[in-house]
Protein backbone atom coordinates (compact mmCIF):
# COMPACT_ATOMS: atom_id res chain seq x y z
CA UNK A 1 0.00 0.00 0.00
CA UNK A 2 1.32 3.45 -0.89
CA UNK A 3 0.49 6.71 0.85
CA UNK A 4 1.95 10.17 0.39
CA UNK A 5 2.36 13.58 1.95
CA UNK A 6 1.82 16.59 -0.30
CA UNK A 7 5.43 17.77 -0.35
CA UNK A 8 5.39 21.22 -1.87
CA UNK A 9 5.68 23.28 1.32
CA UNK A 10 5.25 22.82 5.06
CA UNK A 11 6.21 20.24 7.67
CA UNK A 12 6.23 17.34 5.22
CA UNK A 13 9.13 15.40 6.70
CA UNK A 14 7.44 15.27 10.13
CA UNK A 15 4.36 13.61 8.62
CA UNK A 16 6.44 11.19 6.56
CA UNK A 17 8.39 10.09 9.63
CA UNK A 18 5.29 9.86 11.80
CA UNK A 19 3.53 7.69 9.16
CA UNK A 20 6.56 5.40 8.93
CA UNK A 21 6.67 5.02 12.72
CA UNK A 22 2.93 4.39 12.82
CA UNK A 23 3.15 1.68 10.13
CA UNK A 24 5.99 0.02 12.01
CA UNK A 25 4.02 0.03 15.26
CA UNK A 26 1.01 -1.45 13.46
CA UNK A 27 3.25 -4.05 11.85
CA UNK A 28 2.03 -3.23 8.34
CA UNK A 29 3.99 -2.51 5.17
CA UNK A 30 3.25 0.94 3.84
CA UNK A 31 5.32 2.91 1.39
CA UNK A 32 5.35 6.58 2.38
CA UNK A 33 6.40 9.11 -0.27
CA UNK A 34 6.80 12.89 -0.66
CA UNK A 35 4.39 14.01 -3.37
CA UNK A 36 5.69 16.74 -5.62
CA UNK A 37 4.48 15.51 -8.98
CA UNK A 38 1.20 13.98 -9.99
CA UNK A 39 2.91 10.91 -11.45
CA UNK A 40 3.85 9.91 -7.92
CA UNK A 41 0.16 9.58 -7.03
CA UNK A 42 -0.54 6.49 -9.10
CA UNK A 43 -1.65 3.52 -6.98
CA UNK A 44 -1.80 5.77 -3.94
CA UNK A 45 -4.51 5.19 -1.33
CA UNK A 46 -3.80 7.82 1.28
CA UNK A 47 -2.83 11.49 1.08
CA UNK A 48 -1.84 13.88 3.87
CA UNK A 49 -1.93 17.63 3.34
CA UNK A 50 0.51 19.01 5.93
CA UNK A 51 0.72 22.20 7.92
CA UNK A 52 2.34 25.19 6.29
CA UNK A 53 0.90 28.26 4.60
CA UNK A 54 -2.47 27.52 3.02
CA UNK A 55 -2.08 30.18 0.31
CA UNK A 56 1.29 28.73 -0.74
CA UNK A 57 0.26 25.06 -0.58
CA UNK A 58 -3.05 25.53 -2.41
CA UNK A 59 -1.36 27.55 -5.14
CA UNK A 60 1.27 24.86 -5.67
CA UNK A 61 -1.31 22.03 -5.54
CA UNK A 62 -3.07 23.70 -8.48
CA UNK A 63 0.09 24.72 -10.31
CA UNK A 64 1.51 21.21 -10.33
CA UNK A 65 -1.76 19.41 -11.04
CA UNK A 66 -2.16 17.54 -7.74
CA UNK A 67 -5.71 18.76 -7.18
CA UNK A 68 -7.40 16.34 -9.61
CA UNK A 69 -5.36 13.44 -8.24
CA UNK A 70 -6.36 14.15 -4.63
CA UNK A 71 -10.01 14.28 -5.72
CA UNK A 72 -9.63 11.04 -7.70
CA UNK A 73 -8.04 9.19 -4.76
CA UNK A 74 -10.88 10.25 -2.46
CA UNK A 75 -13.51 9.21 -4.98
CA UNK A 76 -11.90 5.79 -5.41
CA UNK A 77 -12.12 5.17 -1.67
CA UNK A 78 -8.75 6.44 -0.48
CA UNK A 79 -8.14 8.34 2.75
CA UNK A 80 -7.29 12.04 2.96
CA UNK A 81 -6.04 13.86 6.07
CA UNK A 82 -5.32 17.56 6.50
CA UNK A 83 -3.61 19.24 9.44
CA UNK A 84 -3.88 23.00 10.10
CA UNK A 85 -3.31 24.58 6.65
CA UNK A 86 -4.36 21.22 5.17
CA UNK A 87 -7.70 21.51 6.95
CA UNK A 88 -8.33 24.95 5.47
CA UNK A 89 -7.73 23.49 2.01
CA UNK A 90 -10.11 20.56 2.69
CA UNK A 91 -12.98 22.74 3.93
CA UNK A 92 -16.05 23.66 1.87
CA UNK A 93 -15.98 27.23 3.08
CA UNK A 94 -13.45 29.68 4.47
CA UNK A 95 -13.69 33.10 6.11
CA UNK A 96 -13.16 36.38 4.22
CA UNK A 97 -9.37 36.11 4.48
CA UNK A 98 -9.40 32.68 2.82
CA UNK A 99 -11.68 33.91 0.05
CA UNK A 100 -9.82 37.16 -0.46
CA UNK A 101 -6.41 35.45 -0.66
CA UNK A 102 -7.70 33.10 -3.32
CA UNK A 103 -6.98 29.87 -1.44
CA UNK A 104 -8.55 27.26 -3.69
CA UNK A 105 -10.47 24.85 -1.49
CA UNK A 106 -10.87 21.14 -2.17
CA UNK A 107 -14.33 21.23 -0.53
CA UNK A 108 -14.12 17.68 0.82
CA UNK A 109 -15.30 18.33 4.37
CA UNK A 110 -18.54 20.09 5.15
CA UNK A 111 -17.09 22.59 7.61
CA UNK A 112 -16.47 26.31 7.67
CA UNK A 113 -13.03 27.43 8.82
CA UNK A 114 -11.73 30.71 10.12
CA UNK A 115 -8.07 31.09 9.27
CA UNK A 116 -5.62 32.09 12.06
CA UNK A 117 -8.65 32.56 14.27
CA UNK A 118 -6.70 32.22 17.51
CA UNK A 119 -4.49 35.16 16.57
CA UNK A 120 -0.86 35.54 15.62
CA UNK A 121 2.09 33.32 16.57
CA UNK A 122 2.21 34.90 20.06
CA UNK A 123 -1.17 33.23 20.69
CA UNK A 124 -0.11 29.78 19.46
CA UNK A 125 -0.43 27.20 22.25
CA UNK A 126 -0.25 23.65 23.48
CA UNK A 127 -3.29 22.15 25.19
CA UNK A 128 -4.63 18.61 25.61
CA UNK A 129 -7.51 17.82 23.26
CA UNK A 130 -10.16 15.19 23.81
CA UNK A 131 -10.44 12.53 21.12
CA UNK A 132 -13.23 10.07 20.51
CA UNK A 133 -12.15 8.04 17.48
CA UNK A 134 -14.86 5.66 16.29
CA UNK A 135 -13.94 2.02 15.59
CA UNK A 136 -13.13 1.01 12.03
CA UNK A 137 -12.37 -2.47 10.68
CA UNK A 138 -8.94 -2.99 12.22
CA UNK A 139 -9.22 -0.24 14.83
CA UNK A 140 -11.07 -0.72 18.09
CA UNK A 141 -11.79 2.93 18.63
CA UNK A 142 -10.10 5.22 21.13
CA UNK A 143 -11.18 7.77 23.68
CA UNK A 144 -8.92 10.03 25.74
CA UNK A 145 -6.58 13.00 25.80
CA UNK A 146 -4.08 13.77 23.06
CA UNK A 147 -1.40 16.50 23.07
CA UNK A 148 -2.76 19.34 20.93
CA UNK A 149 -0.22 21.64 19.27
CA UNK A 150 -1.93 24.70 17.80
CA UNK A 151 0.23 26.97 15.64
CA UNK A 152 -1.52 30.00 14.13
CA UNK A 153 -4.34 27.50 13.98
CA UNK A 154 -7.60 27.81 12.07
CA UNK A 155 -10.89 27.39 13.89
CA UNK A 156 -13.75 25.21 12.72
CA UNK A 157 -16.66 27.62 13.06
CA UNK A 158 -19.41 25.52 11.53
CA UNK A 159 -19.93 21.77 11.21
CA UNK A 160 -22.39 20.70 8.53
CA UNK A 161 -24.23 17.55 7.59
CA UNK A 162 -22.30 14.31 7.28
CA UNK A 163 -19.45 15.46 9.50
CA UNK A 164 -18.56 13.75 12.79
CA UNK A 165 -16.64 15.66 15.43
CA UNK A 166 -14.03 13.17 16.68
CA UNK A 167 -11.83 15.60 18.61
CA UNK A 168 -12.61 18.67 20.66
CA UNK A 169 -10.94 21.29 22.78
CA UNK A 170 -13.28 22.06 25.62
CA UNK A 171 -16.31 21.41 23.47
CA UNK A 172 -15.00 23.14 20.37
CA UNK A 173 -14.36 20.90 17.32
CA UNK A 174 -10.65 20.48 16.47
CA UNK A 175 -10.76 17.16 14.60
CA UNK A 176 -13.56 16.06 12.29
CA UNK A 177 -14.25 13.12 10.02
CA UNK A 178 -16.41 12.96 6.95
CA UNK A 179 -16.32 9.50 5.42
CA UNK A 180 -12.66 8.82 4.75
CA UNK A 181 -11.51 12.39 5.14
CA UNK A 182 -9.96 13.64 8.39
CA UNK A 183 -9.43 17.32 9.15
CA UNK A 184 -7.48 18.56 12.18
CA UNK A 185 -6.69 22.09 13.29
CA UNK A 186 -3.67 20.92 15.35
CA UNK A 187 -0.39 19.15 14.59
CA UNK A 188 -0.13 15.49 15.68
CA UNK A 189 3.01 15.21 13.52
CA UNK A 190 4.90 17.49 15.92
CA UNK A 191 4.35 15.20 18.91
CA UNK A 192 5.77 11.76 19.79
CA UNK A 193 2.28 10.26 19.75
CA UNK A 194 1.54 8.20 16.61
CA UNK A 195 -2.13 7.52 17.48
CA UNK A 196 -3.71 9.74 14.84
CA UNK A 197 -1.36 8.57 12.10
CA UNK A 198 -2.12 4.97 13.05
CA UNK A 199 -5.83 5.77 12.84
CA UNK A 200 -5.26 7.26 9.37
CA UNK A 201 -3.51 4.07 8.24
CA UNK A 202 -6.25 1.79 9.60
CA UNK A 203 -8.80 3.68 7.47
CA UNK A 204 -6.97 2.68 4.27
CA UNK A 205 -9.07 0.39 2.07
CA UNK B 1 -15.37 33.55 20.05
CA UNK B 2 -13.82 33.30 23.51
CA UNK B 3 -11.49 30.45 24.42
CA UNK B 4 -13.12 28.27 27.03
CA UNK B 5 -10.12 26.09 27.86
CA UNK B 6 -8.90 25.99 31.44
CA UNK B 7 -6.00 28.41 31.53
CA UNK B 8 -3.65 26.23 33.57
CA UNK B 9 -3.71 23.68 30.76
CA UNK B 10 -2.76 26.16 28.06
CA UNK B 11 0.92 26.64 27.32
CA UNK B 12 2.16 29.50 25.17
CA UNK B 13 5.62 30.09 23.75
CA UNK B 14 7.06 26.63 24.51
CA UNK B 15 10.09 25.42 22.54
CA UNK B 16 7.75 23.02 20.70
CA UNK B 17 5.45 25.87 19.67
CA UNK B 18 8.34 28.12 18.63
CA UNK B 19 10.25 25.46 16.71
CA UNK B 20 6.96 24.18 15.29
CA UNK B 21 6.23 27.59 13.80
CA UNK B 22 9.59 27.48 12.01
CA UNK B 23 8.79 23.99 10.70
CA UNK B 24 5.62 25.30 9.05
CA UNK B 25 7.83 27.61 6.97
CA UNK B 26 9.84 24.72 5.50
CA UNK B 27 10.06 24.46 1.74
CA UNK B 28 9.02 28.08 1.55
CA UNK B 29 10.33 31.49 0.56
CA UNK B 30 10.37 34.40 3.00
CA UNK B 31 10.55 37.74 1.21
CA UNK B 32 11.80 41.15 2.33
CA UNK B 33 9.19 43.88 1.80
CA UNK B 34 9.18 47.59 2.64
CA UNK B 35 5.48 48.42 2.29
CA UNK B 36 1.98 46.96 2.12
CA UNK B 37 1.92 46.83 -1.71
CA UNK B 38 5.10 44.74 -1.82
CA UNK B 39 3.76 42.49 0.93
CA UNK B 40 0.65 41.77 -1.13
CA UNK B 41 2.80 40.98 -4.18
CA UNK B 42 4.85 38.57 -2.06
CA UNK B 43 1.77 36.87 -0.62
CA UNK B 44 0.16 36.50 -4.04
CA UNK B 45 3.36 34.98 -5.39
CA UNK B 46 3.18 32.30 -2.69
CA UNK B 47 5.64 33.57 -0.07
CA UNK B 48 5.23 31.73 3.26
CA UNK B 49 6.04 34.89 5.22
CA UNK B 50 7.32 38.41 4.71
CA UNK B 51 10.10 40.27 6.49
CA UNK B 52 8.89 43.82 7.15
CA UNK B 53 11.64 46.41 6.72
CA UNK B 54 12.07 50.12 6.18
CA UNK B 55 14.75 49.43 3.60
CA UNK B 56 15.97 46.26 1.92
CA UNK B 57 19.57 45.30 2.78
CA UNK B 58 20.95 46.66 -0.52
CA UNK B 59 19.60 50.11 0.40
CA UNK B 60 20.75 49.81 4.02
CA UNK B 61 24.22 49.09 2.66
CA UNK B 62 24.03 52.07 0.31
CA UNK B 63 22.66 54.44 2.96
CA UNK B 64 25.28 53.68 5.63
CA UNK B 65 24.88 55.08 9.15
CA UNK B 66 23.19 53.21 12.00
CA UNK B 67 20.46 50.81 10.87
CA UNK B 68 17.76 50.17 13.49
CA UNK B 69 14.46 48.32 13.96
CA UNK B 70 11.83 49.56 11.48
CA UNK B 71 9.12 51.99 12.56
CA UNK B 72 6.38 49.83 14.18
CA UNK B 73 3.76 51.83 12.26
CA UNK B 74 5.36 50.62 9.03
CA UNK B 75 5.40 47.02 10.23
CA UNK B 76 1.79 47.31 11.37
CA UNK B 77 0.69 48.44 7.91
CA UNK B 78 2.31 45.33 6.47
CA UNK B 79 0.70 43.11 9.15
CA UNK B 80 -2.69 44.54 8.23
CA UNK B 81 -2.16 43.94 4.52
CA UNK B 82 -1.41 40.20 4.51
CA UNK B 83 -2.61 37.02 6.23
CA UNK B 84 0.73 35.17 6.07
CA UNK B 85 3.17 35.55 9.00
CA UNK B 86 5.08 38.81 9.30
CA UNK B 87 8.64 38.91 10.64
CA UNK B 88 10.76 41.93 11.53
CA UNK B 89 14.37 42.59 12.45
CA UNK B 90 16.01 43.80 15.64
CA UNK B 91 19.64 44.77 16.19
CA UNK B 92 21.91 42.10 17.64
CA UNK B 93 21.50 42.22 21.42
CA UNK B 94 18.74 44.85 21.38
CA UNK B 95 16.28 43.15 23.71
CA UNK B 96 14.09 46.23 24.00
CA UNK B 97 13.53 46.41 20.25
CA UNK B 98 12.54 42.74 20.60
CA UNK B 99 10.13 43.56 23.45
CA UNK B 100 8.54 46.21 21.23
CA UNK B 101 8.13 43.79 18.31
CA UNK B 102 6.65 41.16 20.62
CA UNK B 103 4.17 43.73 21.93
CA UNK B 104 3.31 44.61 18.34
CA UNK B 105 2.66 40.92 17.65
CA UNK B 106 5.06 40.09 14.82
CA UNK B 107 5.17 36.33 14.22
CA UNK B 108 8.95 35.93 14.30
CA UNK B 109 11.86 38.21 15.20
CA UNK B 110 15.08 38.21 13.20
CA UNK B 111 18.04 39.21 15.38
CA UNK B 112 19.95 40.42 12.39
CA UNK B 113 23.44 41.43 11.38
CA UNK B 114 21.86 43.52 8.63
CA UNK B 115 21.12 46.11 11.33
CA UNK B 116 23.85 47.78 13.38
CA UNK B 117 24.60 45.68 16.50
CA UNK B 118 23.47 47.20 19.81
CA UNK B 119 25.32 45.09 22.39
CA UNK B 120 29.04 44.34 22.18
CA UNK B 121 28.80 41.41 24.63
CA UNK B 122 25.48 39.61 24.33
CA UNK B 123 22.91 38.46 21.84
CA UNK B 124 19.28 38.67 22.98
CA UNK B 125 18.22 36.05 25.56
CA UNK B 126 15.58 34.64 23.26
CA UNK B 127 14.22 32.18 25.80
CA UNK B 128 12.53 35.07 27.61
CA UNK B 129 10.22 35.71 24.68
CA UNK B 130 7.00 34.07 23.58
CA UNK B 131 7.67 35.02 19.96
CA UNK B 132 10.18 32.77 18.15
CA UNK B 133 13.50 34.11 16.84
CA UNK B 134 15.59 33.44 13.76
CA UNK B 135 19.33 34.22 13.82
CA UNK B 136 22.14 34.22 11.29
CA UNK B 137 25.15 31.90 11.45
CA UNK B 138 28.33 31.31 9.47
CA UNK B 139 29.41 28.08 11.12
CA UNK B 140 28.19 25.32 13.44
CA UNK B 141 29.45 26.95 16.65
CA UNK B 142 27.63 30.18 15.91
CA UNK B 143 24.43 28.29 15.00
CA UNK B 144 24.47 26.23 18.19
CA UNK B 145 25.21 29.27 20.39
CA UNK B 146 22.15 30.97 18.95
CA UNK B 147 20.02 27.84 19.48
CA UNK B 148 21.31 27.71 23.06
CA UNK B 149 20.10 31.29 23.53
CA UNK B 150 16.68 30.17 22.29
CA UNK B 151 16.66 30.66 18.50
CA UNK B 152 13.91 28.54 16.91
CA UNK B 153 15.34 28.90 13.43
CA UNK B 154 18.80 29.47 11.93
CA UNK B 155 19.67 31.01 8.60
CA UNK B 156 23.00 31.35 6.88
CA UNK B 157 24.26 34.91 7.11
CA UNK B 158 25.53 35.01 3.55
CA UNK B 159 26.30 38.59 2.61
CA UNK B 160 23.01 40.48 2.60
CA UNK B 161 22.24 43.10 -0.01
CA UNK B 162 24.82 41.89 -2.52
CA UNK B 163 22.74 39.66 -4.81
CA UNK B 164 25.81 37.41 -4.68
CA UNK B 165 25.16 33.89 -3.44
CA UNK B 166 28.75 32.86 -2.72
CA UNK B 167 28.73 33.69 1.00
CA UNK B 168 25.44 31.85 1.62
CA UNK B 169 26.95 28.82 -0.13
CA UNK B 170 30.13 29.18 1.92
CA UNK B 171 28.21 29.25 5.20
CA UNK B 172 25.94 26.36 4.28
CA UNK B 173 28.90 24.21 3.20
CA UNK B 174 30.87 25.05 6.35
CA UNK B 175 27.91 24.08 8.56
CA UNK B 176 27.23 20.88 6.59
CA UNK B 177 30.87 19.83 6.74
CA UNK B 178 31.04 20.41 10.50
CA UNK B 179 27.91 18.28 11.02
CA UNK B 180 29.27 15.55 8.78
CA UNK B 181 32.52 15.51 10.74
CA UNK B 182 30.62 14.76 13.96
CA UNK B 183 29.64 11.37 12.59
CA UNK B 184 31.09 8.48 14.52
CA UNK B 185 32.77 10.61 17.19
CA UNK B 186 32.88 9.35 20.75
CA UNK B 187 31.39 11.47 23.54
CA UNK B 188 34.88 12.53 24.61
CA UNK B 189 35.67 13.68 21.10
CA UNK B 190 32.37 15.53 20.86
CA UNK B 191 33.14 17.27 24.13
CA UNK B 192 36.40 18.47 22.63
CA UNK B 193 34.62 19.72 19.50
CA UNK B 194 32.12 21.55 21.73
CA UNK B 195 34.98 23.35 23.47
CA UNK B 196 36.66 24.20 20.18
CA UNK B 197 33.55 25.62 18.53
CA UNK B 198 32.38 27.24 21.79
CA UNK B 199 29.01 25.51 21.79
CA UNK B 200 27.18 23.53 24.48
CA UNK B 201 28.05 19.82 24.48
CA UNK B 202 24.39 18.74 24.64
CA UNK B 203 23.59 20.60 21.43
CA UNK B 204 26.66 19.19 19.68
CA UNK B 205 25.55 15.71 20.70
CA UNK B 206 21.97 16.33 19.55
CA UNK B 207 23.24 17.62 16.19
CA UNK B 208 25.42 14.53 15.76
CA UNK B 209 22.48 12.23 16.53
CA UNK B 210 20.13 14.04 14.16
CA UNK B 211 22.74 14.51 11.44
CA UNK B 212 21.41 18.06 11.04
CA UNK B 213 20.84 21.22 13.07
CA UNK B 214 18.20 20.70 15.79
CA UNK B 215 16.10 23.55 14.37
CA UNK B 216 14.98 24.55 10.88
CA UNK B 217 17.85 25.98 8.81
CA UNK B 218 17.15 28.44 5.99
CA UNK B 219 19.51 30.01 3.46
CA UNK B 220 19.85 33.78 3.30
CA UNK B 221 22.13 36.53 2.12
CA UNK B 222 22.61 37.09 -1.61
CA UNK B 223 19.95 34.88 -3.22
CA UNK B 224 18.77 36.56 -6.44
CA UNK B 225 17.55 33.91 -8.89
CA UNK B 226 15.44 30.71 -8.91
CA UNK B 227 18.67 28.82 -9.58
CA UNK B 228 20.34 30.38 -6.51
CA UNK B 229 17.36 29.37 -4.37
CA UNK B 230 17.29 25.80 -5.75
CA UNK B 231 21.05 25.49 -5.25
CA UNK B 232 20.71 26.37 -1.57
CA UNK B 233 17.91 23.81 -1.25
CA UNK B 234 20.04 21.13 -2.89
CA UNK B 235 22.79 21.99 -0.41
CA UNK B 236 20.35 21.10 2.36
CA UNK B 237 18.56 24.35 3.25
CA UNK B 238 15.01 23.91 4.59
CA UNK B 239 13.86 27.05 2.76
CA UNK B 240 15.14 30.46 1.68
CA UNK B 241 15.01 34.11 2.58
CA UNK B 242 15.16 36.48 -0.37
CA UNK B 243 16.02 40.02 0.60
CA UNK B 244 16.87 42.59 -2.01
CA UNK B 245 16.77 39.98 -4.78
CA UNK B 246 13.09 40.33 -5.57
CA UNK B 247 12.13 43.98 -5.28
CA UNK B 248 15.47 45.18 -6.68
CA UNK B 249 14.86 43.21 -9.86
CA UNK B 250 13.11 44.31 -13.04
CA UNK B 251 9.97 42.18 -12.63
CA UNK B 252 9.40 41.42 -8.93
CA UNK B 253 6.05 39.63 -9.38
CA UNK B 254 7.34 37.18 -11.91
CA UNK B 255 10.63 36.62 -10.11
CA UNK B 256 8.90 36.07 -6.76
CA UNK B 257 6.61 33.43 -8.26
CA UNK B 258 9.52 31.76 -10.05
CA UNK B 259 11.58 31.53 -6.85
CA UNK B 260 8.62 30.01 -4.96
CA UNK B 261 8.19 27.34 -7.65
CA UNK B 262 11.94 26.72 -7.84
CA UNK B 263 12.06 26.04 -4.09
CA UNK B 264 9.11 23.61 -4.26
CA UNK B 265 10.80 21.73 -7.12
CA UNK B 266 14.43 22.43 -6.26
CA UNK B 267 15.73 19.12 -7.60
CA UNK B 268 13.77 19.05 -10.86
CA UNK B 269 15.85 20.72 -13.62
CA UNK B 270 12.87 20.68 -16.02
CA UNK B 271 10.81 22.85 -13.68
CA UNK B 272 13.83 25.04 -12.90
CA UNK B 273 14.40 25.57 -16.62
CA UNK B 274 10.78 26.60 -17.15
CA UNK B 275 10.63 29.04 -14.24
CA UNK B 276 14.00 30.62 -15.03
CA UNK B 277 12.85 31.87 -18.45
CA UNK B 278 12.18 35.50 -19.25
CA UNK B 279 12.36 36.97 -15.75
CA UNK B 280 13.88 40.30 -16.80
CA UNK B 281 17.02 41.73 -15.19
CA UNK B 282 18.06 40.35 -11.80
CA UNK B 283 19.41 42.81 -9.25
CA UNK B 284 22.82 44.04 -10.29
CA UNK B 285 24.80 42.61 -7.40
CA UNK B 286 28.18 43.28 -5.83
CA UNK B 287 31.44 41.36 -5.96
CA UNK B 288 32.26 40.38 -2.34
CA UNK B 289 35.97 41.20 -2.78
CA UNK B 290 35.03 44.81 -3.48
CA UNK B 291 33.50 45.20 0.00
CA UNK B 292 36.11 46.06 2.64
CA UNK B 293 36.24 43.47 5.43
CA UNK B 294 34.91 45.91 8.05
CA UNK B 295 31.86 46.67 5.91
CA UNK B 296 30.82 43.03 5.52
CA UNK B 297 27.60 42.46 7.43
CA UNK B 298 28.41 38.82 8.15
CA UNK B 299 31.26 39.92 10.46
CA UNK B 300 28.67 41.30 12.90
CA UNK B 301 27.78 38.99 15.78
CA UNK B 302 29.87 36.11 17.01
Amino acid sequence: MKVGVVGLQGDVEEHVQQLRRAAEELGITVKVVWIRERDEMKDMWGVVIPGGESTTISRLIDKFGLREEIIRIREEGGVIMGTCAGTIILAVEGDESVVEKGVSLLKMVNIKVDRNAFGRQRESFEAPVHLDLPPTGAFKGWRGEFPGVFIRAPRITDVGEGVDVVGDLNGEPVMVKQGNVLALTFHPELTDDTLIHKYFLTLLP
Amino acid sequence: MVLKIKLEKLRYGSELIKRGFAKMQKGGVIMDVVNAEQAVVAEEAGAVAVMALERVPADIRAAGGVARMADPKKIEEIMDAVSIPVMAKVRIGHFVEAQILEALGVDMIDESEVLTPADPFHHVNKKQFRVPFVCGARNLGEALRRIDEGAAMIRTKGEAGTGNVIEAVRHMRIINKAIWELKGLSEEEMRKVAQEIKAPFELVKETAELGRLPVVNFAAGGIATPADAAMMMQLGADGVFVGSGIFKSENPEKRARAIVEAVAHYDDPEVLLEVSKDLGEAMKGIEIESIPQEQRLQERGW
